[in-house]
């Protein structure tokens, strides 16, 4: 994309001694842009989710049929040129169904992401900061959440709040967000005692200030690496609640729960079952491509070994 | 420190989580030998202790305030819907649901330590008798998925990290990045579809075919190991022939993170100094890799073996549901789904005490076998 600019622009970007603060900014967006873009499979893994993006965008007007619509006549259908991906056991198109689907495993794993990090972020900077006895109860419930198994956790949330997506992500997100605690706190706790934070505190700033101000941007950097990592898993988490029929109800298209309705029909009927799995995989290994780019740009440190 | 490490499999980069891997190593500050040391030893044992009982209390506690939450009266489920006011109200009061929320809990604590954790309304039987009757079936499976992981997944990251950027390492690069990037379920379907429905190599759902179902005498409730004490090849054949595929499943993703997790242990050992004198010694390059780097690195990975044997326990709920595994995921799932609230709750609180249980030994273990730790 930045290639057709003008060789001015790159240079004024790439300039070693920018003349404002904006430039360098720019600047060292463009560089870790570049750094990514040699990274072929991350390449991949971006360009597989702008498209997944884009087709979650124009759902409507890219399936061929609407996914909920019943053909009992022509149920089960192998794939042909009516129906790419075949039908289901309602004779519902299958490749139609996948492109609302996107929609959903998009919305889930977009929250999920927002939420999991900003509870981790907020606790694990509050338990950093403050330490003594606030940091020793609030590290104490990280543990407890840790010490659960995750997928039971979120089962046994959702069955206490009753399955729907909304419910689903929640218990995604009350079971995701220890790690990034953790994270947040280590690398507080880092911070905590650098020169320019008591600086900053000599000049007056509460702790309210110091926190948001100067510790949170900080932090964030290493909380984003390890969300692109964790997209993955949280597209197969969710896609296992659906699975068990606690995310997603019936009639939305939802692909762990496309690969429920087609397990019944498996050894006849394969790609009932098998196309929505090929999607998830997909999208999640493109999560992980992306991920492991992100890290070689904004973790340099604990880059590729 | 006990628990701090779940985070190593909650985290599943496909470069493996780091630094999270290296959680229980952190060495004591040094400080004078002696008594002092000793002290500072039983000090940290007993914190140890400690957090580990806070630790399972906190899991009481969330369980306690799910089944509080929890939609589904579980007076009506008892006495039935067609019960009279009075018989409703003398069972809520037998069952303690008139005494405030501490008492409750308080309660609620004692039945858990003395193995009470109620009846299932499924089955009719004390939730523990289910747990003991189904555990051996998840224990069996996810042992032999750790084998399997571990018999691959170490040689792997070691061959992959001693020729870096090879062919193996490439291999290694793959296999993890789809393991990590596979919904488990889908791959289990689809191993059941070529490997049972095409080709038949291996036996359908269930641990055993039903001709051999309960004909092998009951010793440790493991079918394998039963069949073998028994000395009935063939009943040891058949449930070979049905535990192989979702062992393999489980073991290709307890693959994909000890391989990874191996090959950074080991290629931070290789960029040691002490590597580089071996190898100005003359050493041959086996012995450099497997004599030095690779003891060094034995003590975390038994760490990450153990923390992947934890998370195959739970990992096995969508396994077992696929092949109709009469293990614990199965059961908790069964409950969950027929609002069987006893029967989940006491699930969660033994595969969640699991969890803790392995992450104290592999913790203690790090304490016995790492010298620098004494």
């Amino acid at each position: 994309m930045n290639q057709t600019l003008p060789q001015s622009r790159r240079e004024w970007l790439l300039s070693d001694a920018p003349q404002t603060r904006r430039q360098a900014r720019l600047g060292a967006i463009y560089q870790g842009w570049l750094t990514f873009r040699s990274n072929k499979l991350a390449m991949l893994g971006l360009i597989v989710l702008v498209l997944l993006i884009g087709m979650a965008i124009l759902a409507p007007w890219l399936s061929p049929q609407s996914p909920f619509s019943q053909n009992l006549a022509g149920r089960l259908q192998p794939p042909s040129a009516a129906h790419w991906l075949g039908t289901d056991h309602l004779g519902r198109d299958i490749l139609s169904r996948l492109i609302h689907g996107s929609r959903i495993t998009l919305f889930i794993v977009g929250t999920v992401a927002l939420i999991a990090p900003v509870i981790g972020l907020f606790i694990g900077t509050v338990a950093g900061f403050a330490g003594g006895w606030v940091d020793q109860v609030l590290m104490r419930i990280t543990d407890i959440f840790l010490a659960f198994p995750k997928l039971i956790l979120a089962l046994a949330f959702v069955a206490a709040l009753g399955p729907s997506i909304g419910n689903a992500v929640l218990a995604l997100a009350l079971t995701a967000w220890p790690p990034y605690a953790r994270l947040a706190r280590a690398e507080t706790l880092t911070i905590r005692n650098a020169d320019y934070i008591a600086a900053a505190r000599l000049q007056g700033a509460g702790p309210m200030r110091l926190l948001i101000r100067h510790i949170w941007p900080l932090c964030i950097s290493s909380l984003i690496v390890r969300v692109a990592l964790d997209m993955a898993g949280i597209i197969l988490s969710a896609a296992g609640l659906g699975f068990l029929g606690l995310g997603a109800q019936p009639p939305m298209p939802e692909w762990g729960a496309m690969i429920s309705d087609g397990r019944t029909y498996i050894l006849d009927f394969w790609w009932v079952a098998a196309m929505p799995g090929i999607a998830i995989f997909i999208v999640s290994m493109a999560f992980n491509l992306l991920g492991d780019g992100l890290r070689d740009v904004l973790d340099p440190k604990g880059g590729r070994q | 420190m006990a628990v701090t490490d779940t985070g190593a499999v909650a985290g599943q980069g496909p470069q493996g989580g780091g630094p999270a891997g290296q959680g229980p190593g952190a060495p004591p500050p040094p400080g004078r030998p002696g008594r002092n040391a000793a002290r500072r030893r039983a000090r940290s044992i007993g914190g140890t202790l400690l957090s580990l009982a806070l630790t399972l209390l906190g899991l009481l506690l969330v369980t306690f305030i799910i089944g509080r939450v929890m939609p589904i009266d579980p007076v009506l489920k008892v006495v039935g819907d067609r019960a009279t006011q009075a018989q409703y109200e003398a069972a809520w009061r037998a069952m303690g649901l008139d005494q405030p929320l501490y008492v409750q809990f308080w309660r609620y604590i004692g039945d858990v330590l003395t193995g009470d954790f109620g009846r299932s309304i499924s089955t009719g039987q004390p939730v523990v008798n289910d747990i003991r009757r189904v555990f051996p079936a998840t224990f069996e499976l996810a042992t032999l998925g750790t084998l399997i992981g571990v018999f691959i997944g170490v040689p792997l990251g070691v061959v992959a990290a001693a020729r870096r950027g090879g062919i193996i390492d490439q291999i290694a690069r793959v296999v993890a990045l789809v393991g990590y990037s596979m919904p488990i379920f889908w791959l289990g379907l689809m191993g059941l579809l070529v490997f049972y429905g095409i080709l038949g190599w291996v036996g359908g759902p269930g641990r055993q075919g039903i001709i051999y179902d309960g004909m092998v005498p009951h010793v440790t409730g493991l079918i394998l190991v039963d069949s073998l004490i028994a000395g009935d090849w063939g009943a040891f054949r058949d449930a070979f022939s049905h535990i192989i595929l979702p062992a393999s499943l489980l073991g290709y993703y307890s693959l994909a993170y000890i391989s990874r997790m191996t090959r950074s242990f080991m290629l931070e050992q290789l960029s040691s100094e002490y590597i580089t004198t071996a190898r100005v010694k003359g050493l041959s390059e086996r012995a450099v890799i497997w004599r030095h780097a690779f003891r060094n690195i034995s003590v975390p990975l038994i760490t990450v073996i153990a923390l992947s044997f934890g998370s195959l326990l739970e990992g096995s709920v969508l396994t077992e549901i696929i092949f109709s595994w009469p293990g614990l995921g199965q059961y908790i799932t069964k409950a969950l789904l027929s609002g069987d609230m006893n029967a989940v709750l006491g699930g969660t609180v033994v595969v969640g005490t699991c969890f803790v249980a392995l992450n104290l030994f592999s913790d203690l273990l790090y304490r016995v076998l790492d010298p620098r730790s004494k």
